[in-house]
């Protein structure tokens, strides 16, 4: 579904990503840990198509097409949705016009119909009550006044709401607490475990993944992967440590 | 008996398109009078007209206790000037909100003069300015707390975007203050739309056309808030935006 070929990028012509090489499978989710400074949020933002990101070398297509080439907007309208480590707040625009503003904005590039405004809201309270975050929020300035822990949860019910058929997931666990983590993660095994969807989840935690169970996890160092299993990996890392890992 | 036309010397006139006014001055020339009473409350919402030369004059006077609210837009395709001069007796309270979306080679500006004369009033002036193209907007705002006008609290908020290279904005916000116990604050910002905010709006799958537009929304809408008939200044102000976009 996602296949990312021996992809170099450089950010403010400085390399970070060394040939990253990486296939995710419909059904499945993919963990990717690593130290800090490894390249994993480049990777999110490169996939996402951030300005200032410039891929020198390598790809990476999304269900066949190249997802490099697509500009922001019309890879969120293909169903590929980042989450954001740092969720940016917009003053002035309530959640729930940005939210309807955009799946609207994506449903008419697919050739969909739009949704009315009461079916928004509808749509919109029932995804915010399934991750425990009070739908009155959502009538307030996007991110906004938000804890570091209801941006996340935000992030969380933007992916219910949008419906993506991938979601690179940035760090969404850091910043939550316990409680909060298990419903993230019951979160994105609702949304995205299904059988034509995809996820890479990146993180520095074992503990979502105690929730989420991916199918592989993968380490990135020095912008490229350097080892690939299954949670034991992940396990493995918690107790001993990348440096370790990677002897 | 016209007033003589203005010159640029003239600093509440400086960046005025004099050439564009020069036509239609004489209709100008006398700025209109209003009163509020003492006590009572006041709400006006000035939207733009047809035609390309826009100009409002008025002179607002406050009574003790009475309060004025102003919304105005102001986005005239040649010349737009919104000139005010308030005077506040005791406990008088002023509150303008304005907008300047200006387009093209367009000049919009608002210039105000808010004299404090009674003890305890209190003013707040909140511009918002969006230009694109070669378009000016300006704010030049002249804060006067006369002597013995005690506890007058006075703001004015001033920001204003700029889409494209060539655009003027220009903030002036002035005080001159003859009381000793008295709050005069004033902030002034000028800025383009956050790379940041735009690839988050887009990721979400506005094209950058509506990301920039959702944006430039949220910098101005807050304006109309407290109005009561706001409706029709607010749609007014999302056309002009669009056009700017």
């Amino acid at each position: 579904m996602l296949e990312i070929t021996n992809l170099h990028a450089t950010v403010a012509e400085k390399p970070i990503l060394n040939g990253v090489s990486l296939s995710v499978p419909a059904g499945e989710v993919h963990a990717i840990m690593g130290p800090n400074g490894s390249g994993k949020s480049t990777l999110a933002y490169v996939l996402a198509g951030r300005p200032g990101y410039a891929v020198n070398e390598g790809g990476a297509s999304f269900e066949g097409r190249d997802l490099l080439a697509l500009a922001p907007h019309e890879r969120a309208a293909a169903g590929f949705f980042l989450g954001f480590q740092y969720p940016v707040e917009i003053p002035g625009v309530s959640y729930l016009q940005f939210l309807r503003e955009s799946l609207n904005s994506q449903r008419r590039s697919r050739g969909e119909a739009e949704l009315s405004g009461a079916e928004f809201i509808k749509l919109a309270r029932e995804q915010a009550k399934l991750l425990g975050m009070d739908a009155e929020m959502l009538k307030r300035p996007v991110n906004v006044g938000f804890s570091g822990g209801e941006k996340k949860r935000a992030e969380m019910v933007q992916m219910g709401i949008l419906g993506p058929k991938f979601a690179v997931l940035d760090e969404t666990d850091s910043g939550l607490d316990i409680d909060a983590l298990r419903i993230v993660g019951e979160g994105i095994n609702r949304i995205m475990r299904a059988p034509g969807k995809g996820v890479l989840l990146i993180t520095h935690y074992e503990r979502l993944l105690e929730y989420v169970r991916p199918d592989r996890v993968h380490v990135l160092q020095a912008g490229r992967i350097t080892r690939s299993g299954d949670i034991d990996l992940a396990r493995e890392l918690e107790r001993s440590g990348y440096a370790e890992a990677a002897a | 008996m016209t007033a003589p036309f203005p010159t640029r010397k003239q600093e509440e006139w400086r960046y005025a398109d004099l050439e564009a006014l020069q036509p239609v001055w004489e209709q100008f020339a006398e700025p209109l009078t209003l009163t509020v009473g003492p006590g009572e409350s006041f709400e006006e919402v000035w939207l733009p007209t047809a035609y390309d030369v826009q100009v409002r004059r008025i002179q607002l006077a406050l009574g003790a206790g009475a309060k004025a609210q102003i919304f105005a837009l102001n986005t005239a395709p040649v010349y737009g000037r919104i000139e005010l001069e308030v005077s506040l007796a005791e406990s008088a309270d002023f509150e303008l909100y304005g907008a300047n979306i200006g387009i093209g080679l367009s000049t919009n500006e608002i210039v105000t003069t808010v004299k404090h004369i009674g003890v305890g009033g209190r003013s707040r002036q909140v511009i918002r300015s969006v230009l694109n193209g070669k378009a000016t907007g300006s704010y030049l705002g002249k804060v006067e707390v006369a002597r013995g006008a005690q506890q007058t609290d006075a703001e004015q908020s001033i920001k204003a975007m700029l889409l494209d290279r060539g655009a003027t904005a220009n903030a002036k916000p002035e005080l001159e203050i003859f009381a000793d116990d008295v709050k005069c604050a004033h902030g002034a910002t000028v800025g383009e739309l956050d790379a940041m905010q735009l690839f988050y709006a887009e990721s979400r799958g506005l094209d950058p056309a509506g990301a920039r537009a959702l944006l430039l929304e949220g910098f101005v809408m807050g304006l109309w808030d407290s109005a009561k008939n706001g409706d029709a200044i607010a749609e007014a102000s999302r056309d002009a935006l669009r056009r700017a976009v």
